[in-house]
């Protein structure tokens, strides 16, 4: 017969100040995982959302990222006309080149600044990207210098706000608009005429990339064998997607340190929760004693102990959530390594990540427990009710 | 003083005492010791992590030595000729161009080790800024002669088999091309020896003539470390009304640029220390007052047998600052353990953590930390127990 669990409840109750520190020591390792977690979360969730399931990305062949690929206009006349591409809402073909460059600005909390993204691209640029609106302001207009800002640029840098000029290349840049991705990676780069500001940086002819729509998933396919394939153009197309799938590499430094940290605290506050469940067990010697001469087996005294353990690390579990809650959709910055700028994103605590957290800690709560419920099982029933 | 005397004396006599109580519940004490030595050893590789990125000196050479690059970012560059202004800077010993090559050495997919970082730059004067450097002799007059050639840092060669001779053809994305070269020298350097450095009129030639004559970073050797603030200033100064305008700073202060870039590692070194450090006192509250608590009646027959209300509050503060300073050392010397294995695995993503170990400084700090958190930790319950009357704890059922 099992030993009702309204007594494990009502024992954590009464041993309420222990009951909360361990649970708290088991709270903060929690949060900490969490809070990786929901950064990395975050960062992905800002990759996922940049890309268009339709786009292709096309550099010059070895290139790795826009940053270092040379795309020339010969190029992209070539690919322009290939067969696949999407249309325009005014019968365009959706073919985007772009030009890439990073800037250093002073942000408002690193005023040795942070580097940006800023993109040159053709209006038809615009079109391509996903869920991309104005927030303020207008679009750039080509042939002027005038750039429009991401969201997060806008929020973070104080240079950049509507109204201001930025200073790069040849002098001054009016910021016209802000737009806003969603929570995408465009909200991290500063976007301005590719003809403009390609003859500012004197590469009028040798740009970064182009980025092309396909009319269909089956198109898709063909169109980026057709573009690796063709020995004229040199170049390497792969699906947007995966471009930005890589990126999130970027936050490899962050969880590598994030999970160590967790790895140790977790170690610590197991040892915390056995030190808890010891003292429970023989503060309660007399009373398991009792509940072994009421006829209840050895078996439901180790079950017993061993829920009490998970309960005190499922409410633990539950602290740490909420502390991490009131991270969620904060705004941070961090490197990415593939286009050397700064990339600005939310913590994202999604529902999964707090149950991992929870199970992390039923996890610790499991180890600890066990073998204090061992030692209360295996007591003899003389010697438990003699003892003080 | 006198007085003072006295209470230390009074308080060495119970040392055996407080060592009695701590071994009196040995598994507690042992799980409370493990809980804190974990969380020490936490701070302790935290700590030698800041340390490595935000305190450490730098070398004498690395203090001497000063950075230039274009203002508006590192990935863009300043004309060639640059250098020959910046050296008519009174306080300049020698001045370098450098430039970042970027580019793919075998399938860098396939294998990790093939990522290392390539520059291009002018030989001698490469010698001249980079004293820290050392290779043979004729190795290094090999490296200034030919055109082609190339040298690797020692641990760089032992990772990939690099030998003098070798032929590598690094393929370009900058700078587009096939690059082969020839290694002719193997460096030694304290601070970083993982780099392959080639000649930067070999990049120049495979550039058409309107694209050569570029700088990415110029390195600045200075007479006198004194003169940095100076120097630096007066060379932007220099290119201040110029199309491209510059931005000088000391290596440590570039090299720590690119550490803001992994994200704001101080606030978030700050955060989980001050967790951890939240988590020990939790902790050993937690111990203190259990052990307290089975102790009550223990302590009213002390004070029945004369001990003080101080006495008693002296002795398990003492007890519990012992027991987390046995956390505190055990979590030091894994820390110290650590910090060697991590060190070659964060040296991966900041080149500043390559160096970091478990300084003195640290180690004290950790333990100065340990006996705080036990002494604030114990304050509650010893306070407790030293008020309770002496009838109501011989009378308390525990």
């Amino acid at each position: 017969m099992a030993i009702p669990l309204s007594y494990n409840v009502r024992n954590l109750i009464v041993r309420r100040t222990t009951t909360l520190m361990t649970a708290l020591g088991i709270a903060l390792t929690v949060a900490v995982l969490l809070s990786v977690l929901a950064l990395v979360e975050g960062l992905r969730t800002a990759f996922q959302t940049s890309a268009h399931p339709l786009n292709i990305l096309v550099m010059r062949k070895g290139s790795t990222a826009e940053l270092n690929s040379n795309f020339t206009r010969a190029m992209f006349q070539d690919i322009k006309l290939k067969p696949g591409i999407a249309r325009s809402s005014a019968g365009e073909p959706m073919a985007s080149l772009e030009m890439v460059q990073v800037i250093n600005l002073p942000r408002v909390d690193a005023p040795e600044g942070a580097n940006v993204t800023i993109r040159g691209l053709p209006l038809v640029g615009t079109e391509i990207r996903p869920t991309l609106s104005m927030s303020a302001g207008r679009w750039f207009e080509p042939g002027k210098r005038e750039v429009v800002v991401g969201k997060s640029i806008a929020e973070r840098f104080p240079d950049a706000q509507l109204g201001r000029k930025l200073r790069f290349a040849r002098g001054d840049w009016e910021v016209v608009g802000v737009m806003d991705g969603g929570r995408s990676a465009v909200n991290s780069e500063i976007w301005g005429d590719l003809n403009q500001m390609s003859s500012d940086y004197n590469r009028s002819e040798v740009l970064s990339a182009a980025i092309v729509r396909a009319e269909d998933p089956v198109a898709m396919q063909a169109l980026i064998n057709d573009l690796s394939a063709d020995p004229k153009l040199n170049a390497v197309a792969k699906s947007e997607q995966s471009y930005f799938d890589a990126q999130t590499v970027s936050a490899a430094p962050v969880q590598f340190l994030g999970i160590f940290v967790s790895i140790i605290m977790a170690v610590g506050s197991c040892f915390a929760a056995m030190n808890t469940m010891y003292a429970a067990v023989s503060r309660r010697a007399k009373e398991i004693g009792t509940l072994r001469v009421l006829g209840f087996s050895r078996q439901s005294i180790l079950t017993s102990f061993f829920f009490e353990s998970l309960l005190l690390s499922l409410l633990g579990g539950l602290l740490g959530c909420l502390l991490v809650l009131p991270l969620n959709n904060i705004t941070t910055g961090i490197g990415n390594f593939v286009t050397f700028s700064e990339i600005s994103f939310n913590f994202s605590v999604t529902p999964v990540i707090m149950a991992m957290g929870v199970g992390f800690a039923l996890f610790l709560g499991a180890l600890g427990g066990l073998f204090p419920a061992r030692n209360a099982a295996r007591k003899e029933i003389l010697t438990a009710l003699r003892e003080a | 003083m006198p007085l003072a005397f006295r209470r230390i004396e009074k308080m060495l006599r119970y040392l055996p005492l407080v060592f009695k109580n701590t071994l009196r519940n040995r598994r507690r004490s042992l799980l409370t010791i493990c809980s804190i030595a974990a969380s020490f050893c936490l701070l302790g590789v935290l700590f030698a992590m800041y340390q490595a990125l935000f305190l450490a000196d730098p070398t004498p050479g690395q203090a001497r030595r000063l950075i230039t690059r274009n203002r508006v970012s590192l990935t863009q560059v300043m004309p060639a000729f640059y250098k020959q202004k910046i050296q008519t800077v009174p306080g300049i010993e020698a001045a370098v161009i450098t430039m970042w090559f970027g580019g793919q050495y075998k399938d860098e997919q396939a294998n990790r080790n093939n990522m290392f970082a390539r520059f291009a730059v002018e030989p001698e004067d490469f010698f001249k800024v980079q004293v820290d450097v050392q290779i043979p002799e004729d190795q290094k007059q090999a490296f200034i002669r030919e055109r082609s050639a190339c040298i690797v840092g020692r641990k760089l060669a032992d990772k990939l088999g690099f030998k003098i001779g070798d032929r590598i053809t690094l393929v370009g994305d900058i700078f587009p091309g096939n690059y082969d070269m020839t290694v002719r020298g193997i460096y030694d350097s304290s601070e970083d020896a993982e780099t392959l450095y080639f000649q930067l009129e070999y990049l120049y030639q495979s550039m058409p003539a309107s694209r050569r004559d570029f700088a990415g970073t110029i390195g600045i050797l200075l007479a006198s470390k004194d003169d940095a603030t100076r120097v630096a200033r007066e060379v932007d100064a220099m290119f201040a009304n110029a199309t491209v305008q510059t931005r000088t700073e000391t290596e440590q202060a570039f090299l720590l640029s690119f550490t803001s870039f992994l994200g704001n590692v101080k606030m978030f070194l700050f955060a989980i220390c001050g967790a951890v450090t939240f988590t020990i006192l939790l902790v050993s509250a937690n111990t203190m007052a259990m052990s307290v608590r089975e102790r009550v009646k223990e302590v009213g027959v002390m004070k029945t047998l004369g001990f003080s209300p101080g006495s008693v509050v002296g002795i398990i503060l003492s007890e519990a600052v012992v027991i987390s300073i046995a956390g505190a050392a055990l979590g030091c010397a894994l820390a110290a353990v650590l910090v060697r294995g991590l060190a070659e695995i964060a040296g991966a993503f900041s080149y500043q953590l390559r160096t970091m170990t478990l300084t003195p400084e640290a180690l004290m700090i950790c333990l100065a930390l340990g006996a705080v958190v036990g002494f604030v930790a114990a304050v509650v319950p010893a306070w407790g127990a030293a008020r309770t009357p002496i009838l109501d704890s011989l009378r308390y059922a525990g």
